[in-house]
Protein backbone atom coordinates (compact mmCIF):
# COMPACT_ATOMS: atom_id res chain seq x y z
CA UNK A 1 0.00 0.00 0.00
CA UNK A 2 1.40 3.36 -1.02
CA UNK A 3 1.88 6.09 1.58
CA UNK A 4 0.12 9.14 0.17
CA UNK A 5 2.20 11.42 2.39
CA UNK A 6 5.31 10.41 0.44
CA UNK A 7 3.86 12.21 -2.55
CA UNK A 8 1.63 14.96 -1.18
CA UNK A 9 3.13 18.22 0.11
CA UNK A 10 -0.14 19.90 1.05
CA UNK A 11 -3.86 19.70 0.55
CA UNK A 12 -5.90 22.87 0.60
CA UNK A 13 -9.62 22.98 1.18
CA UNK A 14 -10.76 25.95 -0.86
CA UNK A 15 -12.98 28.78 0.26
CA UNK A 16 -16.06 29.41 -1.81
CA UNK A 17 -19.36 27.60 -2.21
CA UNK A 18 -17.70 24.92 -4.34
CA UNK A 19 -16.14 22.27 -2.16
CA UNK A 20 -12.96 21.76 -4.13
CA UNK A 21 -9.80 20.29 -2.72
CA UNK A 22 -6.45 21.21 -4.17
CA UNK A 23 -3.64 18.71 -3.84
CA UNK A 24 -0.10 19.98 -4.18
CA UNK A 25 2.33 17.17 -4.84
CA UNK A 26 5.92 17.23 -3.60
CA UNK A 27 8.04 19.07 -6.14
CA UNK A 28 10.65 16.33 -6.48
CA UNK A 29 7.92 13.71 -6.94
CA UNK A 30 5.67 15.59 -9.32
CA UNK A 31 6.85 13.95 -12.52
CA UNK A 32 6.49 10.50 -10.98
CA UNK A 33 3.03 11.41 -9.70
CA UNK A 34 1.87 12.69 -13.08
CA UNK A 35 3.14 9.58 -14.81
CA UNK A 36 1.42 7.26 -12.32
CA UNK A 37 -1.86 9.13 -12.45
CA UNK A 38 -1.92 9.27 -16.23
CA UNK A 39 -1.46 5.49 -16.31
CA UNK A 40 -4.40 4.89 -13.99
CA UNK A 41 -6.92 7.57 -14.86
CA UNK A 42 -8.76 8.05 -18.12
CA UNK A 43 -7.89 11.20 -20.02
CA UNK A 44 -11.04 13.04 -21.05
CA UNK A 45 -9.11 15.99 -22.39
CA UNK A 46 -5.59 17.29 -22.48
CA UNK A 47 -4.46 20.83 -23.23
CA UNK A 48 -0.97 20.83 -24.70
CA UNK A 49 -0.20 17.92 -22.34
CA UNK A 50 -0.04 20.49 -19.56
CA UNK A 51 -3.51 20.25 -18.13
CA UNK A 52 -5.42 17.01 -17.97
CA UNK A 53 -9.12 16.53 -17.38
CA UNK A 54 -9.30 13.04 -15.94
CA UNK A 55 -11.77 10.50 -14.65
CA UNK A 56 -11.05 7.72 -12.26
CA UNK A 57 -13.88 5.45 -11.12
CA UNK A 58 -16.69 7.91 -10.41
CA UNK A 59 -14.40 10.84 -9.75
CA UNK A 60 -13.45 13.58 -12.16
CA UNK A 61 -10.50 15.84 -11.50
CA UNK A 62 -7.88 18.01 -13.16
CA UNK A 63 -4.18 17.48 -13.03
CA UNK A 64 -1.68 20.20 -13.87
CA UNK A 65 1.87 19.86 -15.10
CA UNK A 66 2.82 22.17 -12.22
CA UNK A 67 2.18 19.22 -9.88
CA UNK A 68 -1.20 20.30 -8.59
CA UNK A 69 -4.59 18.66 -8.88
CA UNK A 70 -8.11 19.80 -8.12
CA UNK A 71 -10.73 17.32 -6.94
CA UNK A 72 -14.40 18.17 -6.64
CA UNK A 73 -17.24 17.21 -4.34
CA UNK A 74 -15.33 14.96 -2.02
CA UNK A 75 -16.85 13.99 1.30
CA UNK A 76 -13.74 14.21 3.41
CA UNK A 77 -10.00 13.73 3.62
CA UNK A 78 -10.41 9.98 3.97
CA UNK A 79 -12.13 9.81 0.61
CA UNK A 80 -9.37 11.90 -0.94
CA UNK A 81 -6.66 9.71 0.58
CA UNK A 82 -8.44 6.62 -0.74
CA UNK A 83 -8.43 7.92 -4.32
CA UNK A 84 -4.85 9.15 -4.11
CA UNK A 85 -3.72 5.89 -2.64
CA UNK A 86 -5.21 3.97 -5.57
CA UNK A 87 -3.93 6.42 -8.15
CA UNK A 88 -0.40 6.43 -6.79
CA UNK A 89 0.01 2.72 -6.09
CA UNK B 1 3.17 59.14 -15.18
CA UNK B 2 5.15 56.24 -13.77
CA UNK B 3 7.38 53.93 -15.76
CA UNK B 4 6.62 50.34 -14.73
CA UNK B 5 9.63 49.04 -16.68
CA UNK B 6 12.00 51.16 -14.58
CA UNK B 7 10.13 50.22 -11.41
CA UNK B 8 10.36 46.50 -12.21
CA UNK B 9 14.15 46.71 -11.98
CA UNK B 10 13.72 47.30 -8.24
CA UNK B 11 11.73 44.10 -7.69
CA UNK B 12 14.01 41.05 -7.72
CA UNK B 13 11.15 38.56 -7.44
CA UNK B 14 9.73 39.62 -10.81
CA UNK B 15 12.71 38.00 -12.49
CA UNK B 16 11.90 34.53 -11.22
CA UNK B 17 10.15 31.83 -13.18
CA UNK B 18 7.20 29.79 -12.02
CA UNK B 19 6.47 26.50 -13.75
CA UNK B 20 8.93 27.50 -16.45
CA UNK B 21 7.26 30.87 -17.17
CA UNK B 22 8.25 34.37 -16.12
CA UNK B 23 6.24 35.27 -13.06
CA UNK B 24 3.21 37.48 -13.57
CA UNK B 25 2.03 38.66 -10.20
CA UNK B 26 -1.62 39.75 -10.23
CA UNK B 27 -2.44 39.12 -6.57
CA UNK B 28 -1.50 42.54 -5.24
CA UNK B 29 -4.71 42.99 -3.30
CA UNK B 30 -3.55 40.09 -1.11
CA UNK B 31 0.00 41.34 -0.71
CA UNK B 32 2.46 43.36 -2.76
CA UNK B 33 5.98 42.43 -3.79
CA UNK B 34 8.91 44.23 -2.16
CA UNK B 35 11.46 46.50 -3.83
CA UNK B 36 15.16 45.98 -3.11
CA UNK B 37 15.18 49.31 -1.21
CA UNK B 38 12.81 47.82 1.38
CA UNK B 39 14.70 44.53 1.48
CA UNK B 40 17.96 46.44 1.87
CA UNK B 41 16.57 48.64 4.67
CA UNK B 42 15.52 45.54 6.61
CA UNK B 43 18.93 43.91 6.06
CA UNK B 44 20.72 47.12 7.09
CA UNK B 45 18.64 47.37 10.26
CA UNK B 46 19.58 43.89 11.40
CA UNK B 47 23.19 44.21 10.31
CA UNK B 48 23.81 47.64 11.83
CA UNK B 49 21.16 49.00 14.17
CA UNK B 50 19.25 46.15 15.79
CA UNK B 51 18.32 46.76 19.43
CA UNK B 52 15.19 47.13 21.51
CA UNK B 53 13.59 50.56 21.39
CA UNK B 54 12.88 53.03 24.21
CA UNK B 55 14.60 50.73 26.67
CA UNK B 56 18.25 51.57 26.94
CA UNK B 57 20.73 54.40 26.81
CA UNK B 58 23.25 52.60 24.62
CA UNK B 59 24.02 53.67 21.07
CA UNK B 60 22.23 50.88 19.24
CA UNK B 61 19.04 51.36 21.20
CA UNK B 62 19.15 55.08 20.48
CA UNK B 63 19.56 54.41 16.78
CA UNK B 64 16.76 51.83 16.72
CA UNK B 65 14.47 54.19 18.68
CA UNK B 66 15.19 57.04 16.29
CA UNK B 67 14.44 54.85 13.28
CA UNK B 68 11.24 53.57 14.88
CA UNK B 69 10.01 57.08 15.65
CA UNK B 70 11.07 58.33 12.25
CA UNK B 71 8.94 55.58 10.70
CA UNK B 72 5.90 56.85 12.61
CA UNK B 73 6.57 60.40 11.41
CA UNK B 74 7.04 59.27 7.82
CA UNK B 75 3.74 57.38 7.82
CA UNK B 76 1.96 60.30 9.50
CA UNK B 77 3.16 62.65 6.75
CA UNK B 78 2.19 60.15 4.06
CA UNK B 79 -1.47 60.20 5.13
CA UNK B 80 -1.38 63.81 6.36
CA UNK B 81 -2.01 62.95 10.01
CA UNK B 82 -1.15 65.38 12.80
CA UNK B 83 2.15 63.75 13.71
CA UNK B 84 3.16 60.38 15.04
CA UNK B 85 0.78 60.61 18.01
CA UNK B 86 -1.99 59.75 15.55
CA UNK B 87 -0.25 56.78 13.91
CA UNK B 88 -0.29 53.65 16.03
CA UNK B 89 1.75 50.76 14.68
CA UNK B 90 0.03 47.40 14.83
CA UNK B 91 0.42 44.04 13.05
CA UNK B 92 -1.91 44.95 10.21
CA UNK B 93 -5.39 46.14 9.30
CA UNK B 94 -7.04 43.31 11.22
CA UNK B 95 -5.30 44.21 14.46
CA UNK B 96 -6.02 47.90 13.91
CA UNK B 97 -9.75 47.22 13.62
CA UNK B 98 -9.66 44.90 16.63
CA UNK B 99 -7.90 47.64 18.58
CA UNK B 100 -10.79 50.02 17.92
CA UNK B 101 -13.43 47.36 18.56
CA UNK B 102 -11.92 46.33 21.91
CA UNK B 103 -10.48 49.60 23.19
CA UNK B 104 -13.25 51.89 22.04
CA UNK B 105 -16.20 49.57 21.32
CA UNK B 106 -16.04 47.50 24.47
CA UNK B 107 -16.16 50.59 26.66
CA UNK B 108 -18.42 52.88 24.66
CA UNK B 109 -21.15 50.69 23.23
CA UNK B 110 -24.22 49.53 25.14
CA UNK B 111 -27.36 47.58 24.36
CA UNK B 112 -29.24 50.60 23.02
CA UNK B 113 -26.47 51.52 20.60
CA UNK B 114 -25.97 50.60 16.99
CA UNK B 115 -22.93 50.03 14.81
CA UNK B 116 -23.32 50.26 11.04
CA UNK B 117 -21.14 48.01 8.89
CA UNK B 118 -21.23 47.66 5.12
CA UNK B 119 -21.93 44.30 3.52
CA UNK B 120 -18.94 44.67 1.24
CA UNK B 121 -16.50 44.50 4.15
CA UNK B 122 -13.62 42.11 4.50
CA UNK B 123 -14.32 39.70 7.35
CA UNK B 124 -11.84 41.69 9.47
CA UNK B 125 -14.27 44.61 9.60
CA UNK B 126 -17.26 42.40 10.41
CA UNK B 127 -16.07 39.74 12.84
CA UNK B 128 -14.57 42.02 15.58
CA UNK B 129 -17.85 43.96 15.77
CA UNK B 130 -19.92 40.77 15.89
CA UNK B 131 -17.69 39.49 18.74
CA UNK B 132 -18.02 42.71 20.75
CA UNK B 133 -21.77 42.92 20.12
CA UNK B 134 -22.17 39.52 21.76
CA UNK B 135 -20.51 40.93 24.88
CA UNK B 136 -22.16 44.37 24.98
CA UNK B 137 -25.45 43.59 23.29
CA UNK B 138 -25.43 46.46 20.80
CA UNK B 139 -27.01 46.00 17.40
CA UNK B 140 -25.14 45.78 14.12
CA UNK B 141 -26.91 47.06 11.02
CA UNK B 142 -25.58 46.29 7.57
CA UNK B 143 -25.47 48.70 4.64
CA UNK B 144 -26.76 47.04 1.49
CA UNK B 145 -24.86 46.65 -1.74
CA UNK B 146 -26.35 47.27 -5.20
CA UNK B 147 -26.35 44.63 -7.97
CA UNK B 148 -23.25 46.17 -9.57
CA UNK B 149 -21.34 45.84 -6.31
CA UNK B 150 -21.54 49.53 -5.41
CA UNK B 151 -22.53 50.63 -1.94
CA UNK B 152 -26.12 51.70 -1.43
CA UNK B 153 -25.85 55.16 0.08
CA UNK B 154 -29.64 55.17 0.28
CA UNK B 155 -29.50 52.14 2.51
CA UNK B 156 -26.90 53.84 4.71
CA UNK B 157 -28.99 56.99 5.03
CA UNK B 158 -31.95 54.89 6.11
CA UNK B 159 -29.93 53.05 8.74
CA UNK B 160 -28.10 55.93 10.36
CA UNK B 161 -29.82 57.44 13.40
CA UNK B 162 -29.21 58.93 16.83
CA UNK B 163 -28.53 55.38 18.01
CA UNK B 164 -25.59 55.00 15.63
CA UNK B 165 -22.29 55.22 17.47
CA UNK B 166 -19.88 53.86 14.86
CA UNK B 167 -19.91 53.39 11.08
CA UNK B 168 -17.42 50.90 9.61
CA UNK B 169 -16.77 50.90 5.91
CA UNK B 170 -13.97 50.03 3.54
CA UNK B 171 -12.52 52.80 1.41
CA UNK B 172 -11.97 50.35 -1.47
CA UNK B 173 -13.57 46.92 -1.74
CA UNK B 174 -11.00 44.12 -1.77
CA UNK B 175 -13.28 42.10 -4.06
CA UNK B 176 -14.48 44.60 -6.66
CA UNK B 177 -12.03 47.48 -6.25
CA UNK B 178 -14.98 49.88 -5.96
CA UNK B 179 -14.05 53.12 -4.21
CA UNK B 180 -16.58 54.18 -1.60
CA UNK B 181 -17.33 57.80 -0.87
CA UNK B 182 -16.12 57.60 2.72
CA UNK B 183 -16.04 61.36 2.99
CA UNK B 184 -19.78 61.47 2.37
CA UNK B 185 -20.41 58.63 4.81
CA UNK B 186 -18.25 60.34 7.45
CA UNK B 187 -20.04 63.65 6.98
CA UNK B 188 -23.43 62.00 7.50
CA UNK B 189 -22.19 59.89 10.43
CA UNK B 190 -20.81 62.99 12.13
CA UNK B 191 -24.18 64.74 11.79
CA UNK B 192 -25.43 62.01 14.16
CA UNK B 193 -22.31 62.28 16.36
CA UNK B 194 -21.22 58.81 15.28
CA UNK B 195 -17.59 57.93 14.66
CA UNK B 196 -16.31 56.32 11.49
CA UNK B 197 -13.73 53.62 10.96
CA UNK B 198 -12.39 53.28 7.43
CA UNK B 199 -10.69 50.09 6.29
CA UNK B 200 -7.95 51.59 4.16
CA UNK B 201 -6.16 48.31 3.36
CA UNK B 202 -6.94 48.63 -0.36
CA UNK B 203 -6.88 52.42 -0.62
CA UNK B 204 -3.76 53.68 1.17
CA UNK B 205 -1.45 51.60 -1.10
CA UNK B 206 -3.22 52.67 -4.30
CA UNK B 207 -4.65 56.19 -3.93
CA UNK B 208 -3.59 59.46 -2.40
CA UNK B 209 -5.23 59.29 1.03
CA UNK B 210 -5.47 62.41 3.14
CA UNK B 211 -6.96 61.62 6.52
CA UNK B 212 -7.70 65.26 7.28
CA UNK B 213 -9.68 65.56 4.07
CA UNK B 214 -11.58 62.31 4.71
CA UNK B 215 -12.22 63.44 8.29
CA UNK B 216 -12.68 59.79 9.36
CA UNK B 217 -11.99 59.13 13.00
CA UNK B 218 -10.00 55.96 12.36
CA UNK B 219 -8.26 54.59 9.27
CA UNK B 220 -6.67 51.14 9.32
CA UNK B 221 -4.14 49.81 6.81
CA UNK B 222 -1.38 47.24 6.32
CA UNK B 223 2.27 47.67 5.38
CA UNK B 224 2.57 44.50 3.34
CA UNK B 225 0.05 45.63 0.74
CA UNK B 226 2.06 48.80 0.08
CA UNK B 227 5.53 47.38 -0.62
CA UNK B 228 6.38 46.98 3.07
CA UNK B 229 6.98 43.83 5.10
CA UNK B 230 4.30 41.68 6.69
CA UNK B 231 3.50 42.06 10.39
CA UNK B 232 3.37 45.84 10.40
CA UNK B 233 0.30 48.00 9.92
CA UNK B 234 -1.14 51.27 11.04
CA UNK B 235 -4.12 52.56 12.92
CA UNK B 236 -4.64 56.25 12.29
CA UNK B 237 -6.85 57.79 14.93
CA UNK B 238 -7.76 61.37 15.75
CA UNK B 239 -5.63 62.40 18.68
CA UNK B 240 -8.48 63.55 20.91
CA UNK B 241 -10.24 60.19 20.48
CA UNK B 242 -7.10 58.11 21.02
CA UNK B 243 -6.32 60.16 24.15
CA UNK B 244 -9.67 59.21 25.68
CA UNK B 245 -9.39 55.52 24.82
CA UNK B 246 -8.04 52.88 27.18
CA UNK B 247 -5.15 50.71 25.94
CA UNK B 248 -5.75 47.55 23.92
CA UNK B 249 -2.91 45.40 25.24
CA UNK B 250 -1.04 45.78 28.52
CA UNK B 251 2.67 45.34 29.07
CA UNK B 252 5.93 47.14 28.67
CA UNK B 253 6.30 50.23 26.50
CA UNK B 254 2.65 51.27 26.85
CA UNK B 255 3.04 52.48 30.46
CA UNK B 256 4.71 55.56 31.89
CA UNK B 257 4.75 54.18 35.41
CA UNK B 258 3.75 51.08 37.36
CA UNK B 259 4.03 51.83 41.03
CA UNK B 260 3.42 49.43 43.90
CA UNK B 261 1.71 50.81 46.96
CA UNK B 262 2.70 48.56 49.91
CA UNK B 263 -0.13 49.84 52.06
CA UNK B 264 -2.90 49.27 49.52
CA UNK B 265 -1.02 46.28 48.14
CA UNK B 266 -1.71 47.08 44.53
CA UNK B 267 -0.06 48.70 41.55
CA UNK B 268 -1.15 52.02 40.20
CA UNK B 269 -0.47 52.46 36.51
CA UNK B 270 -0.11 55.55 34.34
CA UNK B 271 -0.31 55.09 30.59
CA UNK B 272 2.40 56.23 28.24
CA UNK B 273 1.81 59.03 25.77
CA UNK B 274 0.49 58.45 22.24
CA UNK B 275 1.13 56.42 20.20
CA UNK B 276 3.06 54.19 22.65
CA UNK B 277 0.00 53.76 24.86
CA UNK B 278 -1.29 51.38 22.19
CA UNK B 279 2.00 49.64 21.39
CA UNK B 280 2.54 47.20 24.24
CA UNK B 281 5.63 45.02 24.29
CA UNK B 282 8.66 45.07 22.03
CA UNK B 283 7.35 46.37 18.73
CA UNK B 284 8.14 45.22 15.21
CA UNK B 285 10.98 47.70 14.78
CA UNK B 286 12.37 46.09 11.69
CA UNK B 287 8.89 46.03 10.14
CA UNK B 288 8.56 49.73 10.87
CA UNK B 289 11.88 50.44 9.18
CA UNK B 290 10.74 48.44 6.14
CA UNK B 291 7.42 50.27 6.07
CA UNK B 292 9.20 53.64 6.26
CA UNK B 293 11.27 52.71 3.22
CA UNK B 294 8.13 51.50 1.40
CA UNK B 295 6.40 54.81 2.10
CA UNK B 296 9.44 56.71 0.81
CA UNK B 297 9.39 54.58 -2.33
CA UNK B 298 5.70 55.29 -2.95
CA UNK B 299 6.26 59.00 -2.31
CA UNK B 300 8.99 59.06 -4.94
CA UNK B 301 6.68 57.33 -7.42
CA UNK B 302 3.82 59.65 -6.45
CA UNK B 303 0.42 58.38 -5.35
CA UNK B 304 -1.37 60.23 -8.15
CA UNK B 305 0.83 58.31 -10.59
CA UNK B 306 0.05 55.02 -8.85
CA UNK B 307 -3.66 55.72 -9.18
CA UNK B 308 -3.36 56.74 -12.81
CA UNK B 309 -1.24 53.71 -13.73
CA UNK B 310 -3.72 51.30 -12.16
CA UNK B 311 -6.63 52.98 -13.86
CA UNK B 312 -4.93 52.63 -17.24
CA UNK B 313 -4.13 48.97 -16.59
CA UNK B 314 -7.63 48.21 -15.36
CA UNK B 315 -9.23 49.80 -18.40
CA UNK B 316 -6.86 47.88 -20.66
CA UNK B 317 -7.37 44.58 -18.83
CA UNK B 318 -11.15 44.86 -18.95
CA UNK B 319 -11.00 45.34 -22.71
CA UNK B 320 -8.59 42.44 -23.21
CA UNK B 321 -10.53 40.12 -20.94
CA UNK B 322 -13.87 40.83 -22.53
CA UNK B 323 -12.47 40.30 -25.97
CA UNK B 324 -10.58 37.08 -25.34
CA UNK B 325 -13.21 34.52 -24.43
CA UNK B 326 -17.03 34.65 -24.47
CA UNK B 327 -17.21 32.46 -21.37
CA UNK B 328 -15.61 35.12 -19.19
CA UNK B 329 -17.85 36.98 -16.80
CA UNK B 330 -16.61 40.15 -15.15
CA UNK B 331 -18.30 40.97 -11.87
CA UNK B 332 -19.20 44.38 -10.52
CA UNK B 333 -19.02 47.74 -12.17
CA UNK B 334 -16.68 48.25 -15.11
CA UNK B 335 -16.52 51.98 -14.56
CA UNK B 336 -12.79 52.39 -14.02
CA UNK B 337 -13.17 55.92 -12.69
CA UNK B 338 -15.10 54.45 -9.76
CA UNK B 339 -12.67 51.69 -8.89
CA UNK B 340 -9.08 50.73 -8.19
CA UNK B 341 -7.03 48.10 -10.01
CA UNK B 342 -9.04 45.05 -8.99
CA UNK B 343 -11.11 42.91 -11.38
CA UNK B 344 -13.18 40.02 -10.07
CA UNK B 345 -14.20 37.51 -12.73
CA UNK B 346 -15.35 34.01 -13.48
CA UNK B 347 -15.44 31.59 -16.39
CA UNK B 348 -18.68 29.82 -17.19
CA UNK B 349 -18.60 26.21 -16.00
CA UNK B 350 -15.41 26.56 -13.96
CA UNK B 351 -14.79 27.19 -10.30
CA UNK B 352 -12.56 30.13 -9.39
CA UNK B 353 -9.96 27.65 -8.15
CA UNK B 354 -9.91 25.92 -11.53
CA UNK B 355 -9.18 29.30 -13.08
CA UNK B 356 -6.44 30.14 -10.58
CA UNK B 357 -4.76 26.73 -10.99
CA UNK B 358 -4.95 27.01 -14.75
CA UNK B 359 -3.27 30.42 -14.69
CA UNK B 360 -0.73 29.28 -12.09
CA UNK B 361 0.34 26.59 -14.50
CA UNK B 362 1.48 29.43 -16.78
CA UNK B 363 3.18 31.41 -14.02
CA UNK B 364 0.28 33.83 -13.50
CA UNK B 365 -0.70 34.39 -9.87
CA UNK B 366 -4.32 35.32 -9.20
CA UNK B 367 -6.50 34.85 -6.14
CA UNK B 368 -9.58 32.63 -6.00
CA UNK B 369 -12.34 32.05 -3.45
CA UNK B 370 -14.25 34.46 -1.27
CA UNK B 371 -11.28 36.78 -0.61
CA UNK B 372 -12.45 36.93 3.03
CA UNK B 373 -15.65 38.65 1.91
CA UNK B 374 -18.27 35.90 1.93
CA UNK B 375 -21.29 38.18 2.58
CA UNK B 376 -20.52 40.23 -0.54
CA UNK B 377 -20.24 37.06 -2.65
CA UNK B 378 -23.57 35.86 -1.29
CA UNK B 379 -25.25 39.16 -2.15
CA UNK B 380 -23.78 39.14 -5.66
CA UNK B 381 -24.90 35.48 -5.91
CA UNK B 382 -21.41 34.23 -6.61
CA UNK B 383 -20.11 30.86 -5.46
CA UNK B 384 -16.65 32.42 -5.43
CA UNK B 385 -14.60 34.60 -7.75
CA UNK B 386 -11.20 34.80 -9.34
CA UNK B 387 -9.49 38.17 -8.90
CA UNK B 388 -6.73 40.00 -10.67
CA UNK B 389 -5.27 43.01 -8.90
CA UNK B 390 -2.56 45.34 -10.19
CA UNK B 391 0.23 47.44 -8.79
CA UNK B 392 2.97 49.77 -9.90
CA UNK B 393 5.16 47.07 -11.49
CA UNK B 394 2.48 45.48 -13.67
CA UNK B 395 2.50 46.14 -17.41
CA UNK B 396 0.27 45.94 -20.46
CA UNK B 397 2.45 43.11 -21.78
CA UNK B 398 1.62 41.08 -18.69
CA UNK B 399 -2.06 41.71 -19.31
CA UNK B 400 -1.63 40.63 -22.95
CA UNK B 401 -0.02 37.39 -21.77
CA UNK B 402 -2.76 36.90 -19.19
CA UNK B 403 -5.46 37.39 -21.86
CA UNK B 404 -3.66 35.01 -24.19
CA UNK B 405 -3.62 32.29 -21.52
CA UNK B 406 -7.20 33.07 -20.55
CA UNK B 407 -8.21 32.40 -24.15
CA UNK B 408 -6.93 28.84 -23.72
CA UNK B 409 -9.18 28.31 -20.73
CA UNK B 410 -12.13 27.93 -23.09
CA UNK B 411 -10.81 24.49 -23.89
CA UNK B 412 -11.43 23.28 -20.33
Amino acid sequence: MVNVNDYVARTEGTCGKEKDVIVIFKYDKKDEVIEKILQKAKIKQSIARMIFELTFKNYSFRLYQSGKAIFRDLKDKEELNGILSELLS
Amino acid sequence: MLDPYEIRKDFPILKRKVNGYTLIYFDNAATSQKPRQVIEAIRDFYENHNANVHRAVHTLSQEASELYEEAHEEVAKFINANGMEETVFVRGTTEAINLVAYSWGLRNLGKDDEVIVSLMEHHSNIVPWEIISKINGFRIKYIEVNDDGTLSYESFEKLVSEKTKMVCVSHVSNVTGIVNDVKRITRIAHEYSALTLVDGAQSVPHLPVNVKDLDSDFVAFSGHKMLGPTGIGVLYGKREILEKMEPFHGGGEMIREVSYDPEKKHCSIAWNVLPWKFEAGTPNVCGAVGLMEAVRYLKRVGMDNVKEHEEILTKYALRQMEGCCPKIMIYGTKDTSAKCGIIPFGVEGLSSHDIALFLDNYGIMVRSGFHCAQPLHEILKLNSSARVSFYIYNTREEIDRFAEVLKEIEQL
